[in-house]
């Protein structure tokens, strides 16, 4: 009895402070004449996105810009997470490898990067990037200029889905043969699986070709290079400072934590194991591609896939330098429309929704690829 | 065993086996020491050969020379570390600073680590920060948050957070862990919304949407608003740290204790707590350097701390094209700070891990 009564107290308390502070800012938002409820998500916003990846006007309704908040959000973390994963792989690897003078570099990088705030970092990157020099005098190289308008890159002249498609099919020439070799479901040897991996290679890529021919647009070159004409940049594809910025203070900052973590998947690995690989007589090649590496890669997934929720969040810092993600989408929609507890909730919903699937995935791929048994033990 | 079946080589021979064992060391050995002197070189050249020291020449001494130009920072050190308190009163707003590095550091020696001892030295240490910034006693001047700024405001912050947090994780934890269904998952909940969300998101929420939801009475300033929503958000990731402190307490312990007769908070402020909390402490440290990183996000919600006086350092008149200068000396202060705890987090590691040995 004593219990239930507890209990109810507590959810009561807990209800009736949320329900009080929304009867309150109920009372001030009629107060200043704004509607609660949802319906303001059907009305255009009248005002403007400066980066999104589908099309937006003023004239476009707010569930619409939600949209691409989010959009922008998923990419910008997507492109953040697989540079921060590359740049963590290489300082990680530098950091288990036996040569001193590359753990030293690695330790080093580990150090500065990991020890100063994410939000400097930005506002670092983007005070470097707007310095650049006006498009007539760019940093150039590779095709590429780096201007205080943008980084502009050379891009196939091909339409938006084909080049989608196309970038698919580069994956899947790479990724095939990967799955190809390791594969129980191919009726040969794991030895001699090169001439099916040939094949898949060369039939994904002649994909990739087809792709390019198809959606290129006709009468102009392949390649779309830019190049200064008068006092701006023609051509090309223009990276805008904001999201360089991110993107890069993400890839640097999220890459020293995820190098912490490739170090300690490797350190998870039993020295037992890779001495009985050795006495195998397994290469050295071998011993680490295909027993350390699995192995660690093992032990560092659930560590990664909190690192990678965080990350995700960390795209919000946009705000600090106007990129226009899903965040800074919700506070200008809490101040053009006044919708406030609505935006929030969209916002949380829309956080949740993120976090979740993100675990989920990794949670499968953990469930999948986890030994059965008791094999991590040194 | 192995010292004993290679003699430990020497000299050159040394060096050729740490650094040119096979060729494919010695090609990363030699990459390596390329990069380490080419930035060493680039990265000393510019920050002291070529560099520009001093002030008294003003902005245009930096254009003549390549490398850095400090005199920013001889210029604007002020501005950077107190924000817009009154000139003549910066002591005290450097006092306050001490006070706290000095709370830190005392809470770092086990020798005061009982529950009570860290409770007065950080009641203490914020008290007496408090006292000194806001003035208006002791013959102090009365100076409002409105004036605080810099280095002073970003460690003002945290240690509120942390002195909000702490307590309110325990409590969280706690509530998690209680067996009563509804309250341990309407916990639950509440602490894990919170960590789904990006603490910026939280900070906004509580800065600028609460006044809302909040009777004129409740409101406070909004400095206050923000501390407890960054304390919130430090409390949800500390609760889940002490929860997990807790688990490891062998069940038997708190049995033992309900046999001899101690009633619930005996047995969790004398058993189960002091030793969870043993079992979290180098999360509870990673997570107090975390926290310290992140107080770095107020400046979006438009708070003068470090991040936006020093931007205001370099953005007002001559020194516009200084800003690498000014931001390498906020790096530089957050990482003093962050490495010596995280180090100091690493070395308590250690030495626990040789205890349980």
């Amino acid at each position: 009895m004593r219990n239930v009564l507890l209990q109810a107290a507590f959810v009561g308390t807990l209800a009736a402070l949320i329900l009080s502070a929304v009867l309150t800012a109920r009372q001030n938002l009629i107060a200043q004449g704004i509607a609660s409820g949802f319906d303001f998500l059907f009305k255009s916003t009248g005002w403007n996105m400066d980066f999104s990846l589908l099309p937006v006007t003023a004239n476009d309704p707010y569930w619409w810009f939600f949209l691409t908040g989010i959009l922008n959000t998923l990419f910008l973390g997507s492109c953040g997470l697989a540079l921060a994963t590359l740049v963590g792989g290489i300082v990680g690897f530098a950091r288990t490898s036996s040569n001193e003078l590359a753990q030293l570099l690695g330790r080093t990088y580990v150090d500065i990067f990991r020890n100063i705030p994410l939000i400097l970092q930005v506002f670092f990157w983007y005070a470097i990037i707007t310095h650049f020099p006006p498009p007539r005098n760019a940093y150039q190289g590779f095709g590429a200029f780096l201007t205080n308008r943008g980084i502009y890159i050379p891009i196939p002249n091909v339409s938006g889905p084909m080049f989608a498609l196309m970038l698919a099919a580069v994956f899947a020439a790479i990724a095939v043969p990967i799955w190809l070799g390791r594969t129980s479901r191919l009726n040969r040897p794991l030895g001699a699986r090169l001439g099916p991996q040939w094949l898949a290679a060369a039939a994904a890529l002649a994909c990739a070709a087809t792709f390019v021919l198809i959606g290129h647009h006709p009468g102009e070159p392949l390649i779309d290079v830019p190049a200064v004409q008068g006092l701006n940049l023609r051509g090309g594809l223009r990276i805008s400072s904001e999201f360089a910025a991110l993107a890069v203070a993400i890839a640097i900052y999220g890459g020293s934590y995820i190098a912490e973590i490739v170090r300690g998947g490797f350190k998870a690995v039993g020295k037992g194991q890779v001495e009985a690989a050795q006495s195998l007589g397994l290469s050295a090649w071998q011993v680490f591609s295909r027993v350390r590496l699995p192995l660690a890669l093992r032990a560092m997934l659930p560590i990664l896939a909190n690192q990678y929720v965080w990350l995700i969040k960390a795209t919000t810092m946009g705000i600090a330098i106007g990129f226009t993600d899903f965040f800074m989408i919700v506070a200008l929609a809490i101040n053009h429309s006044g919708q406030t507890f609505e935006s929030i909730a969209i916002l949380m919903a829309g956080f949740l929704t993120i976090n979740l699937s993100l675990a989920a995935i990794f949670n499968r791929i953990n469930k999948a690829i986890a030994l059965k048994g008791s094999q991590l033990r040194g | 065993m192995t010292a004993l079946a290679q003699p430990v080589p020497r000299g050159s021979s040394d060096l050729r086996r740490r650094f040119l064992a096979t060729p494919f060391q010695a090609s990363v050995s030699l990459l390596c020491l390329v990069l380490i002197v080419l930035l060493g070189w680039k990265i000393l050249n510019w920050a002291i050969f070529s560099a520009v020291f001093d002030a008294s020449h003003g902005p245009d001494a930096c254009h003549a020379a390549s490398g850095a130009c400090w005199s920013v920072i001889a210029a604007r050190w002020r501005i950077i570390l107190f924000g817009l308190y009154p000139f003549e009163e910066q002591w005290r707003s450097a006092l306050a600073c001490v006070t706290v590095v000095v709370m830190t550091v005392l809470s770092c020696m086990p020798m005061l680590w009982t529950g009570a001892r860290i409770a007065v030295i950080w009641v203490l240490g914020a008290a007496t920060y408090y006292v000194l910034m806001k003035g208006g006693v002791l013959g102090l001047h009365y100076e409002g948050e409105e004036v605080w700024g810099g280095l002073a405001l970003t460690l003002f912050i945290f240690v509120s957070t942390c002195l909000i947090g702490f307590p309110l994780a325990i409590c969280l934890a706690l509530l998690r862990r209680s067996h009563l269904p509804w309250i341990s998952y309407t916990t639950g909940g509440i602490i894990d919304t919170v960590r789904s969300l990006p603490l910026i998101s939280i900070l906004f929420t509580f800065a600028i949407v609460l006044p809302f939801a909040l009777p004129q009475w409740l409101q406070g300033d909004k400095l206050y608003r923000v501390i407890l929503g960054s304390a919130l958000f430090f409390a949800a990731y500390q609760a889940e740290i002490v929860r997990g402190g807790m688990q490891g307490v062998p069940k038997g312990q708190e049995e033992a204790a309900m046999a001899l007769g101690l009633n619930y908070w005996e047995r969790i402020s004398r058993i189960v707590l002091p030793q969870a909390m043993r079992n979290a402490l180098p999360a509870t440290i990673n997570q107090f350097v975390i926290s310290f990183k992140e107080t770095s996000l107020v400046v979006i919600v438009g708070f003068f701390e470090i991040l936006a006086s020093g931007n205001a350092a370099y953005g007002t008149g001559d020194w516009r094209f200084a800003y690498v200068e000014v931001y390498v000396f906020i790096a530089f202060i957050y990482f003093v700070f962050v490495f010596s705890l995280s180090r100091y987090g690493a070395y308590l590691e250690r030495r626990m891990a040789v205890g349980a040995r």
